[in-house]
């Protein structure tokens, strides 16, 4: 622009009739569309700003932080500042004392407890019981304190309570990690038959995977079919898809459960055929089997829809042609049909897997206690437990991982693509 | 797909199979729906065929389950069904209680979504809509982010600012987890909009508000009806977030499933079952009926 001011008289510039070179003039308009175009965006943009990522994000937070124990034991937090990793003196269980004074008047010693517990289990009562008696304490503490419980010299207790004296901590990611605070203060891995969330994690994916395979398994002669056959036809089988597709969720889960009981349809039609005995009706829920039947049912259109739509695209003649050059009907498929279904495969894939990998209502439905994932037990840590950091560390990883899968299926497929139906 | 004549036995026998396998997996996604019809009209509260179902004897049917629905919850179920006994029902009934929930968020829900989702799909539909992919991955993410983290998410913010248990916070909830179809939807059906419509109806002189309400929207609506059709069966599936937000009152016909079936599950709920699954027949029917109209009205002909 610089440079056209300067040479005001250029006859090689064009020109609009206010004598803006119209470089300048189609970037301005241009701009200017652009703006109205994102403003339309604006609204909803805040709209899922607040109710979306605003929440998410302050959940996030809450795992890197718990104040149960640091906001109400003020006195020991000093301690711990000023002395590090010593071994607790006489003025360290003095704070102490003191601490548990304050929280005893302020009916806070649940909370401490609950919060070492969280580390530490059956500390709780420690805490509570100790408080009850704290305003009787008297110097010197340490005795004092430890004629309670002899429990409280503990390394591992002093050590839970000097990392949770911070506010902040990654103690709920290591939780999620199945490791503890061991004697000597730092991490370690937890005790075998305490170790499930890595185990649940493994299981979720594992589960997810297998649950894929059966929607492509049972998806793709489906979607084949539907492409290959005159519109007529298909979109009556269509409907067939589409139904599953927009019925209840729950009333398709509770489908499963009638079908699948022990005294169920499933159950006295096999024995009806005689392929099993009265006796031995198989057990189909509460377990894993329960889980992942309901579920391929429940994802299986989010898998036929892409793979129709890719399919439909082929044309029929390049498997014509490869047959009348002397191919194999085998050959054919592996080698002409396959190849062009393979975006349709992975956006299938990729669509049920991040839906599988976070499922919460079909599991807790008929999953039992080893068919359950990883958003059952965020769950139970957000209701039952009330360990609420713990839950949305949890939820960070799944989160994670869910966002690795949703860039890769971006990648792979593109967001504008996605289709409904 | 007709069989060519250069077939050998061997695929002969592949074709015939192929058809048998596709016939069985379209049985496995249709039957659990349509087999819990029949056991809704059970009169021995069991969830399986009674030999007197089989037998098509008429005493083994019966509407016991669907008046169950009615009379539970109710002051006097009782007294005779005269005036009183529906106003008793319409006032006390858990299901009339829990339907009345679901479709009040529901619609206000589905109204939010569409409304800001719409005019969302028109910027994204754009050709210089920058940031055009992220801000779609943006929009779109609610749909994919786990409903549990949403849920949790949403938990510790409503307790913040004092909005867990209201309709209001619910309905937000619900337009969030409905927006990603209305963008899909709408987005789908603005992509095969031509564009020179709108200029042309400039050319005319018709600025951008008439433009949009006489050219654009009648072009569009099949989309937006279908988007906003989305929403809403989102929100009246919705059971997860209402658990963690909504207060004990507000029990919506899910969250009354969801309890029905956790503590002792009963042929009520297949009644409620077969009710809805007649709903969302209804509602694919429309939408299947607003794509070909769609489809029509941009000129597509079904080949």
């Amino acid at each position: 622009m610089a440079a056209t001011d300067t040479q005001p008289d250029d006859p090689q510039v064009l020109r609009t009739v206010d004598g803006v070179p119209l470089k300048t003039a189609l970037a301005v308009a241009s701009r200017r569309a652009r703006i109205r175009a994102f403003f339309l965006v604006v609204p909803l943009l805040v709209f899922i700003l607040l109710t979306f990522a605003v929440p998410i994000g302050q959940m996030l937070s809450r795992s890197f932080t718990d104040d149960k124990f640091s906001a109400n034991m003020v006195e020991l937090g000093k301690w711990f500042d000023a002395n590090g990793k010593a071994a607790p003196d006489e003025a360290a269980y003095a704070a102490l004392a003191a601490d548990l004074k304050t929280a005893s008047e302020e009916k806070t010693a649940g909370n401490i407890g609950t919060r070492i517990n969280y580390e530490l289990p059956g500390t709780r009562s420690l805490f509570t019981s100790a408080a009850r008696k704290a305003k009787d304490l008297e110097p010197p503490f340490k005795e004092a304190i430890l004629a309670l419980d002899p429990q409280w010299a503990r390394a591992d207790l002093w050590a839970a309570m000097r990392s949770a004296s911070a506010a902040a901590t990654l103690n709920f990611y290591q939780a999620a990690l199945d490791r503890q605070i061991g004697a000597d203060g730092n991490f370690e891995a937890a005790p075998e038959n305490v170790q499930i969330y890595v185990k649940l994690f493994i299981r979720t994916f594992v589960m997810s995977v297998v649950i894929t395979g059966l929607c492509l398994l049972l998806g793709f002669p489906v979607a084949h079919l539907l492409a290959v056959l005159p519109l007529r036809h298909a979109s009556l089988l269509m409907i067939l898809v589409l139904l599953p597709f927009w019925t209840s969720l729950l009333v398709r889960t509770t489908s499963w459960m009638v079908l699948l009981q022990s005294q169920g349809v499933v159950n006295d039609l096999l024995v009806a055929l005689g392929v099993i005995t009265t006796d031995g009706r198989l057990e189909m829920m509460y377990n894993q089997t329960g889980t992942i039947i309901a579920m391929t049912h429940i994802l299986l259109p989010f898998m036929i829809l892409p793979l129709y739509s890719v399919m439909k695209t082929i044309p029929p003649s390049y498997a014509r042609a490869a047959r009348s050059l002397g191919a194999t009907s085998w050959t054919t498929f592996r080698r002409i049909y396959l190849p062009q279904t393979v975006s349709g495969i992975g956006a299938g894939g990729i669509l049920c897997f991040i839906l599988a990998v976070g499922y919460y209502i079909t599991p807790a439905l008929v999953g039992g206690a080893d068919g359950t994932l990883i958003s059952n037990q965020i769950a139970f840590h957000m209701q039952k437990s009330l360990n609420w950091s713990l839950a949305a560390a949890l939820a960070a990883m799944l989160l994670a991982a869910v966002l690795i899968l949703y860039w890769a299926y971006d990648r792979l497929v593109g967001i504008d693509n996605m289709k409904l139906g | 797909m007709a069989l060519p004549i250069y077939a050998d036995p061997l695929e002969r026998i592949w074709y015939y199979s192929y058809r048998v396998i596709c016939a069985l997996i379209f049985i496995f996604l249709i039957a659990p729906i349509l087999i819990i019809m029949p056991l809704s009209f059970n009169v021995e509260p069991y969830f399986t065929f009674t030999p007197e179902m089989l037998r098509l004897d008429p005493d083994g049917y019966s509407m016991r389950w669907y008046d169950n629905l009615l009379t539970f919850g109710m002051a006097a179920p009782d007294a005779l069904r005269d005036g009183s006994w529906w106003a008793d029902a319409w006032a006390n009934a858990k299901w009339i209680q829990a339907a009345k929930n679901s479709i009040i968020v529901g619609f206000f829900s589905t109204i939010v979504a569409t409304v800001l989702g719409t005019i969302a799909a028109m910027g994204l539909s754009r050709p210089e809509m920058p940031f055009r992919k992220l801000i779609m991955a943006i929009l779109i993410s609610p749909m994919i982010v786990p409903i549990i983290i949403t849920a949790t998410g949403l938990f510790f913010f409503y307790s913040d600012i004092g909005l867990s248990g209201t309709y209001f916070g619910l309905v937000m909830a619900h337009a969030t987890l409905g927006i990603p179809f209305v963008i899909i939807t709408v987005t789908a059906t603005m992509m095969g909009f031509d564009r020179s419509l709108i200029r042309a109806a400039q050319n005319m002189g018709a600025g951008p508000v008439t433009t949009f309400f006489k050219v654009q929207l009648p072009l569009i609506t099949p989309g937006v009806v279908s988007g906003a059709l989305f929403a809403f069966v989102t929100s009246f599936d919705e059971v997860v977030v209402v658990l963690f937000v909504g207060s004990h009152e507000q029990q919506t016909i899910p969250r009354q499933m969801w309890n029905g079936i956790r503590e002792q599950i009963s042929p009520s709920i297949l009644a409620v079952a077969t009710i809805l699954v007649i709903f969302s027949i209804c509602l694919l029917t429309v939408v299947e009926l607003l794509r070909r109209r769609s489809e029509r009205l941009r000129g597509v002909t079904p080949a």
